[in-house]
């Protein structure tokens, strides 16, 4: 029976970690927010490794901080190891990587989310659109519910027509055997979304007790961890060791013996599964050669006995998980607590999307995470928080916030998907950044709290602080440019680095670019002033060392930004624009892109297409103007 | 691209005659202005003015060519860009070179088919009525280049292009792993073996730019010029040279210069010689113009035989000459050997160890064999390669192939200093960039596509 239940602003299908961003930045923006969750016991699960960040990725849950949402506090309050990998690298590639206690994590959110102002957190299936004019207004569920709304956010993940392999067997599920959402997949194809078939995989998990740690090197945390939030100052969270051992050649003779029964050779699976992130049957197809590949066991929480076998992603047969567990070093007395599994999905295809994030044929509904063909919590956050702004802004008659290529990882990410779409389920990656010595994991609030500010998510005394921060970062610069160091103030210490000494003097700055100079160095010379905090010194270490590098690549986004403010208008219609390459005319109005910036990034798009496209936006513009002189 | 500063040769190019080259964009006054030594700097020079100069090499402040450059601040300008025109005199090889020169410059690049024209436009220069023109123009002349490239891309030159850039995404690869998977047990990166493949990746397009050399020498004949003091024989050499080849000889008049060239082919290598009037300082006017017409042509020879008499002791001039050549790609040729020998070889030979010497008598026709094996050394290493050889010709891929060798180079160097691997990246990813602009290949995914085929990654 159905019956309207609610009314809100905006509703979010699905409280993963897109979903719990979306309706808490809808929701603290001041719009009566509605989060659905087939179960309420999944607010925020991690239903494949237990943790959070590392590169790029690590990037994003610092901007998704910066821009005041949820994932960076969370995890800080969560985790039970912290580590900061390639320090060796320069400062761009830096990144944060925490081990959560996945329970922890869950529990946390839902409380933070219980306790926001204006969200209502509901257990609820969505299993159709209502759609009018071509606008959705709202929802109903499997129980009849009606709910009606301004904006809709659906963050599925991987519920849509969920479907779990392993070996010979085959059941409709969502992750981690929850209920899969079937309907809406029918609802979203029915209003004229087109959905495509990905699939992504996990391994099993063991028991603690049965591990002998004594055949693996332990991989501890970090001494003085560092933190996601820009907020977090300190912790007491007691950190847990993850272990590296390897597999065999037993492990790959039984994986070769079996290759028959792996649903990914037998033509089981018909989704897209990620290159990134192959299963271990996969690996050992395509990389014959590799006598070993590392496995990483890593606690799943404080307590709990499960371990999380990272590296052994799997679809293949129990049976055959069990004697591929028990080949490895370490496992060879393992008791498997659950198997892996591979698991198939409705996605929507990308280029369906504007880049707010709101789909192009629906007026209204947005989409964020895993359901855009993304993999990964923290892309699927970055997504959520920006469909929740978006949503938002909708409600409030303001015009959607994007985030460019050059402002941050997030900006990259959707950039890519609404204008290039994927073939397998994207992952964030540096190298998919081209300014990524501006996008840098210390620099994330310098980059995005002003947006967060601005769109109300950062209060005015985080901003504040903020803005303390960066002048006093400013003011350190100038210091260093204006102290003059003599020789036989620093020789000894340069000559100690490994540098060559000097011989006339010269300012702190100029000495502090040298790759072997660092602050701490110069501060035996010149010390700063005590409120300079570490991170503060880190800021203007980075700033002055890479200065030269920094400013070749802002020359650049200079440039970029010239083609990125010429605006397509909505009304073009390619198929008139004598010229174009055929190819090109279809893309373009496929993916309509908003910027002559945009549409250079759509494949099969041309440098000619481009200057055509330009001379047209010319005569476009001309001709409008002097129609509009004519009326006036 | 549309804020880039493009360059592109306006005029038709030939033998002789004025070439225009044309520079439009932000960068085009201040850009121009680092290779064009002159009284005044085009900076502070007023817009619709021309000014004499000299384009210099910027490594090494050498002249290059004598030219007059037009300066045009927009929007006062065809293209309603800052606009230099750079009027060359020198011929074809003059003109390619001064190009060659304005594209290394940073932020510039060869202009796209009716490009001027479309600047012109899109800055309201041109009226509404020739908008289509010029899209037609782009795709017509855009198609055509995509076929050229793609006939190119057929060939031999493109494979090695591709090749190379394999080395280089290879590289890429190894350091985004590096950076994106930093607990994956690929190799730790090393100095190494970013040296190692940027090394041989450089090597590489030395061997193309050679090619470059080489092409341009088969096409265009090696710029030779004899030099001596009188009588040591230059005009017999000249003539012996000339008439063994009488079938062959044309009389290119020069373009502004009035240095009379001769075009022969010695057994297959194609010398271009410049009758030069000979070099002294002389207060008769009529032949110091005729000097210093000669010392121009010196400075753009790629071969002087620098001629000796065996049977006279080194003057005093000839000293000077051995004193002036030390740097310069010279052949010590030392005639009359059919006399006796009065000349000390020791000196020369000391004087200037890196050039070859050639006894040679020109009366006796003797020793001709010798210079044309010295040549033969000097300019193809001992062997003129077969004909099917592929050369890098074009001068956008000439100037794209030095733009990644300067930065392929810089990556090494920042190596040396120790700079981070994600920094190093950045010198070679531009390296990776200019090579596919030569095949006309997009970056996009391929990087990407190339980590996960050359490592095996996953949770």
């Amino acid at each position: 029976m159905r019956y309207l239940a609610g009314e809100y602003d905006v509703i979010v299908i699905g409280a993963g970690h897109a979903g719990c961003e979306a309706a808490l930045a809808a929701a603290r923006m001041g719009c009566e927010t509605l989060l659905l969750t087939i179960n309420l016991d999944m607010v925020a699960f991690m239903p494949c490794n237990p943790s959070i960040g590392g590169p790029a990725k690590g990037h994003v849950v610092r901007e998704v901080d910066a821009l005041g949402g949820e994932m960076g506090r969370n995890i800080d309050k969560t985790f039970i190891q912290m580590r900061m990998l390639n320090t060796g690298k320069g400062p761009a590639v830096h990144a944060l990587r925490a081990q959560a206690d996945k329970f922890d994590y869950q529990h946390v959110m839902k409380k933070t989310i219980e306790e926001t102002p204006h969200l209502t957190l509901r257990q609820g299936m969505a299993e159709e659109l209502i759609v009018e004019d071509g606008k959705c207004v709202g929802i109903v569920t499997k129980t009849g519910a009606e709910y009606r709304s301004r904006t809709t956010v659906v963050t599925t993940g991987t519920y849509l027509r969920g479907k779990i392999i392993m070996g010979e067997l085959m059941y409709e599920s969502g992750p981690n055997n929850q209920q899969p959402s079937v309907k809406l997949s029918a609802s979203l194809k029915e209003h004229g979304l087109e959905l495509v078939r990905f699939k992504t995989g996990t391994p099993p998990r063991v028991h603690k007790d049965t591990i002998d740690f004594s055949k693996t090197e332990i991989q501890p945390g970090d001494d003085h961890p560092k933190f996601f939030s820009h907020e977090t100052e300190t912790s007491n969270n007691e950190q847990l060791p993850c272990w590296l051992t390897y597999t065999s050649e037993a492990t790959h003779k039984i994986i070769n013996d079996n290759l028959h029964r792996a649903p990914m050779f037998s033509g089981a699976i018909e989704g897209t599964g990620p290159r990134y992130c192959p299963s271990i049957e996969d690996k050992i197809v395509r990389f014959a050669d590799k006598p070993k590949h590392q496995i990483f066991l890593e606690p799943e929480g404080k307590n709990t006995s499960e371990f999380y076998v990272q590296g052994l992603s799997t679809s293949m047969p129990e049976d055959v998980q069990l004697g591929i567990l028990r080949s490895i070093p370490g496992l060879e007395k393992v008791e498997m607590m659950r198997n892996g599994y591979a698991i198939e999905y409705d996605a929507v295809v990308p280029t369906q999307l504007w880049p707010s994030l709101e789909t192009k044929v629906i007026d209204s509904l947005f989409t964020a995470g895993q359901i855009n063909g993304t993999s990964g919590y923290e892309e699927a956050a970055g997504q959520g928080i920006m469909a929740g702004i978006n949503a938002a802004r909708k409600v409030q008659g303001k015009k959607p916030i994007i985030l460019g290529r050059s402002e941050g990882y997030i900006g990259v990410m959707i950039d890519d998907l609404v204008t290039k779409g994927t073939n397998d389920p994207y992952r964030l990656l540096t190298s998919r950044a081209e300014y990524r010595l501006l996008l840098r994991h210390d620099n994330a609030d310098l980059r995005l709290t002003p947006i967060g500010y601005e769109i109300g998510l950062i209060s005015e005394e985080r901003y504040n602080k903020f803005l303390s921060k960066k002048e006093m970062v400013e003011m350190d610069i100038e210091r260093l440019r204006n102290i003059k160091v003599k020789p036989d103030q620093v020789n000894e210490m340069l000559i100690a680095a490994g540098t060559a000494p000097m011989v006339n003097g010269t300012d702190a700055l100029s000495l502090l670019r040298r790759p072997e100079v660092t602050y701490a160095m110069l501060e035996t010379v010149v010390p700063s002033t005590p409120e300079m905090t570490e991170e503060m010194k880190e800021q203007v270490e980075i700033q002055i060392k890479y200065a030269g590098y920094i400013e070749k690549q802002l020359h650049q986004v200079e440039r970029l930004n010239k083609m990125e403010k010429k605006r397509i208008p909505d009304d073009i219609e390619y198929n008139d624009i004598n010229g174009l390459a055929s190819e090109a005319k279809q893309k373009l109005a496929l993916v309509r892109p908003l910027s002559l910036g945009q549409a250079s990034r759509v494949a099969g798009v041309t440098p000619a297409d481009i200057s055509i496209l330009l001379v047209y936006l010319e005569h476009y513009n001309r001709v409008t103007a002097a129609r509009g002189s004519s009326y006036g | 691209m549309i804020h880039d500063t493009i360059a592109a040769i306006s005029t038709a190019v030939g033998e002789g005659g004025i070439a225009i080259i044309r520079v439009s964009g932000p960068d085009a006054i201040e850009g121009v202005d680092r290779i064009f030594r002159s009284r005044i700097s085009l900076k502070d020079a007023q817009t619709h003015t021309v000014h004499y100069g000299h384009i210099v090499e910027p490594a090494t402040n050498e002249p290059v060519e004598e030219v007059l450059v037009t300066l045009m601040r927009g929007p006062r300008s065809f293209t309603a860009e800052d606009v230099v025109e750079i009027n060359a005199h020198g011929g074809v090889i003059a003109v390619k070179k001064v190009l060659d020169i304005v594209l290394q410059l940073d932020g510039f690049r060869t202009a796209e088919p009716g490009e001027f024209t479309k600047r012109a436009f899109l800055n309201g220069r041109i009226d509404l009525m020739q908008a289509e023109a010029v899209i037609d123009l782009i795709r017509s002349k855009s198609d055509r280049a995509f076929s050229v490239a793609r006939k190119q891309a057929e060939g031999v030159l493109s494979k090695r292009i591709k090749s190379l850039r394999q080395t280089v995404i290879e590289l890429l690869a190894h350091i985004e792993v590096n950076i994106d998977y930093p607990e994956h047990d690929v190799e730790e990166m090393t100095s190494a073996y970013i040296r190692d493949q940027c090394g041989s990746a450089i090597e590489e397009i030395d061997r193309l730019l050679k090619t470059a050399n080489e092409g341009k020498i088969l096409r265009e004949g090696i710029v030779t010029a004899i030099v001596g003091r009188p009588n040591v024989g230059k005009s017999s050499l000249m003539n012996m040279l000339t008439q063994e080849n009488k079938a062959i000889v044309t009389d290119i008049p020069g373009t502004t210069r009035d240095v009379i060239e001769q075009f022969v082919s010695l057994n297959g290598i194609p010398l271009r010689l410049l009758d030069t009037a000979g070099i002294r300082e002389t207060n008769d006017v009529v032949e110091r113009i005729g000097v210093e017409r000669s010392r121009n042509a010196l400075e753009d020879a790629d071969l002087i035989l620098f001629l000796l008499n065996n049977n006279e002791p080194l003057q005093a001039e000839d000293r000077e000459l051995l004193d002036q050549l030390k740097e310069r790609p010279v052949i010590t040729v030392i005639n009359k050997t059919d006399l006796p020998r009065q000349l000390e070889i020791e000196v020369v030979e000391r004087a200037v160890p890196a050039h070859s010497i050639v006894p040679m008598s020109v009366l006796a026709e003797e020793g001709l064999d010798r210079l044309e094996q010295a040549i033969s050394e000097m300019f193809f290493e001992g062997q003129l390669e077969s004909h099917d050889l592929t050369y890098v010709s074009n001068v956008r891929h000439i100037s794209l192939l030095k733009r990644a060798r300067q930065s392929l180079a810089d990556a090494i160097e920042a190596s040396n200093m120790g700079i981070p691997i994600d920094v190093i990246q950045i010198d070679a990813r531009s390296a990776w960039e200019s090579l596919g602009e030569i095949l006309g290949d997009e970056a996009g995914d391929s990087l990407i596509d190339q980590i996960f085929s050359q490592f095996c990654l996953g949770k």
